[in-house]
């Protein structure tokens, strides 16, 4: 058992870290402000291997690991939450979702470009009728020759209208239930492939969320997936590392709001003395402190259990429950502690506490996480 | 081609502390960086490989942790790495360092080395010279733009009011100024291949073919008597006035001291 990180993960923080400051920072109050997508920086992450860090050289990738993806995940966290989905959308769903199950045509027609960086990825399952409930899916994909027709609509798609290779699920066989469901993926620009309006979000504002509408859209054979009826687990599987990522994001968001808070209380004074000097405030901190810590563990054993090639589903699962719940909390402490300047956007705890809340809704909601643990517990 | 690149490792001065009792830096818990302007040499060699293919080497003089400049120049793009570090090469000045470093290159094959102006924990900008000079090639100070064009170099020269244009045939020597270029970040596949595939080659005292009497601190000739913070030797002059008057005053104190 060892706590202790490796030469080449401290090297790959520090460069997150110095990636982060200069380039990440700058743009978070605007991205947030303005619902924009940080198109600037995400360009330099792909010009800088970011998109592509867990999977093999010879795919694209960086041929690192899930330990130090989680890394970017986290630092780029603690700036912006925006700027932490889409690389964790991008990666540990539509990138893995291809690198575990895609052809080795489907990876090197897929995989390299959104590894390399010259093309970005999505993931779509949620549905209208189908969130939680993912087995509910509407959107039909029927067979036709040599093409795969597809019609339905998915909701509150990361990454949708700015990606290029979209991972999409869909009912081949209807009768079969979730042994019908089918994975595809489809490209940009595919007739019969559009887009909805920009969902108007609480946080994670400047990240591109919004509907994909598929009318007679026709992918060829070969954008199968996976096998036939296969779908179901693929989506699952693919979601599971999916929460590796946002615990990872979700512990930078509360680091990112803690460091900010011990600067604050430092710098504040009433009656006479740093708030700093107030025992409600250093016991705050603590327990902020050791919350994060204790999240940290969870989140990087689930990564080191991907890495290693054990089952990880149910740590997952924990990592990003805690960390979801632990984000929730401390931001929502770091905007008591900043009292009134808390409330207000210039001092960037409001806005890493309207990213947290997020973070215990998508990829699987805290009930979700909830159910996979208690279900290995009963099994 | 093959370029050397002089980097070192120097504490983030961002970070440091001055201990008011000794006058000197507190280096505890300073984080340490690449010498800034030497990192700007190191991408001007990457760029310079990337249009004309070259060998990039990185070598660095320093205790045993300054393998992390060199890791770090792995993980940007350089090809190989030598430290040279040996306890007799403490308490190094200028003289002592560039006779060091001078031999080492000695060593290898180089058609251009570059190193970076100055560090920024020392301030003195002799290095680079003064290894020219032991090496017997040209030098060029103070590039903010390096051209290649066969087996001559050309560097624009930077000076507080002007620039110069010099040409110079290879082997030379060029320092950068950090404002020669933006260095790139590493990779995260670079840092793993620094760490687990690249070799340092490690020089000590015996690999290194230079006199006793020009290494360490024996070996340099600077003596430091004192080092202290710059204080303030009496209280500045508070004027109150508006504006405008406090301009006109702020120039003519100026001018006073033909500063202006």
């Amino acid at each position: 058992m060892d706590f202790n990180m490796s030469k080449e993960h401290l090297m790959a923080k520090q460069l997150f870290h110095d990636f982060a400051i200069n380039e990440i920072e700058p743009w978070a109050e605007e991205t947030d402000e303005n619902h924009r997508f940080p198109w600037e920086t995400v360009r330099k992450m792909q010009s800088t291997g970011f998109m592509g860090i867990p999977f093999p050289r010879e795919m694209g990738g960086q041929g690192c690991d899930t330990l130090t993806y989680v890394l970017a995940v986290e630092e780029f966290a603690k700036y912006c939450g925006t700027t932490a989905v889409i690389l964790s959308a991008h990666t540990s769903l539509a990138a893995d979702a291809i690198f575990q199950n895609g052809t080795p045509q489907q990876k090197e027609k897929f995989l390299r470009p959104l590894a390399d960086g010259t093309k970005l990825g999505s993931f779509a399952l949620t549905e209208p009728e189908a969130g939680t409930d993912a087995a509910g899916q509407q959107t039909k994909a029927v067979r036709d020759g040599d093409e795969w027709v597809l019609n339905g609509t998915k909701i509150f798609i990361t990454n949708a209208e700015v990606a290029d290779i979209y991972v999409v699920f869909a009912m081949t066989d209807k009768s079969a239930g979730t042994r019908g469901i089918s994975a595809f993926i489809v490209e940009k620009g595919t007739p019969g492939f559009s887009f909805g309006l920009p969902e108007k979000k609480m946080g994670i504002r400047g990240s591109s969320t919004c509907e994909l509408i598929f009318e007679n859209c026709r992918i060829p054979v070969n954008n199968l997936l996976g096998r036939e009826g296969k779908g179901f687990g693929i989506a699952m599987s693919t979601l599971d590392g999916g929460r590796i990522g946002i615990g990872a994001q979700a512990l930078g968001i509360a680091e990112g709001a803690l460091d900010r808070t011990v600067a604050y209380v430092k710098e504040r004074k009433q009656f006479n003395r740093p708030i700093a000097g107030f025992q409600n405030t250093q016991f705050v901190l603590a327990q902020m402190k050791a919350d994060i810590e204790s999240v940290r563990y969870l989140v990087y054993n689930a990564a080191l259990l991907k890495d290693a090639g054990k089952p990880y589903s149910v740590e997952a699962a924990m990592a990003k429950l805690k960390a979801s719940q632990v984000a929730s909390e401390v931001t929502r402490q770091c905007v008591q502690l900043h009292g009134g300047y808390g409330y207000i956007q210039s001092f960037q705890v409001e806005r890493m506490m309207r990213d947290a809340k997020i973070t215990e809704i998508y990829e699987g909601t805290s009930e979700v996480m909830k159910m996979v643990i208690s279900g290995s517990l009963l099994r | 081609m093959n370029i050397v690149v002089c980097i070192k490792q120097v504490p983030d001065t961002k970070e440091v502390r001055i201990d008011p009792v000794k006058g000197t830096l507190i280096r505890q818990g300073v984080p340490s960086i690449m010498n800034p302007d030497d990192k700007a040499a190191l991408e001007a060699a990457l760029r310079l490989k990337e249009q004309f293919g070259a060998k990039v080497i990185a070598l660095s003089m320093g205790p045993l942790q300054a393998e992390l400049v060199l890791r770090e120049a792995f993980a940007m793009g350089a090809d190989e790495g030598y430290l040279v570090s040996d306890g007799k090469f403490g308490g190094a000045d200028t003289w002592a360092t560039s006779s060091t470093l001078a031999a080492a290159i000695s060593k290898l094959d180089y058609d251009l080395i570059l190193a970076g102006r100055q560090a920024i924990d020392g301030d003195t900008a002799q290095v680079g010279p003064e290894i020219a000079e032991h090496l017997g090639v040209p030098h060029i100070s103070y590039a903010e733009e390096i051209k290649v064009e066969g087996r001559e170099v050309i560097v624009k020269r930077q000076f507080e009011d002007r620039y110069q244009i010099l040409k110079a045939k290879m082997p030379v020597l060029v320092t950068a100024l950090s404002e020669l270029n933006q260095p790139r970040y590493m990779t995260p596949g670079g840092i793993f291949d620094a760490w687990r595939n690249k070799e340092i080659g490690r020089w000590s005292r015996d690999d290194i073919p230079v006199d006793d009497g020009n290494i360490g601190l024996k070996g340099s000739p600077t003596k430091v008597v004192q080092t202290y913070p710059k204080t303030m030797k009496q209280p500045g002059t508070k004027i109150e006035t508006d504006v405008d008057e406090s301009v006109q005053y702020i120039v003519e104190k100026l001018k006073e001291k033909y500063i202006l």
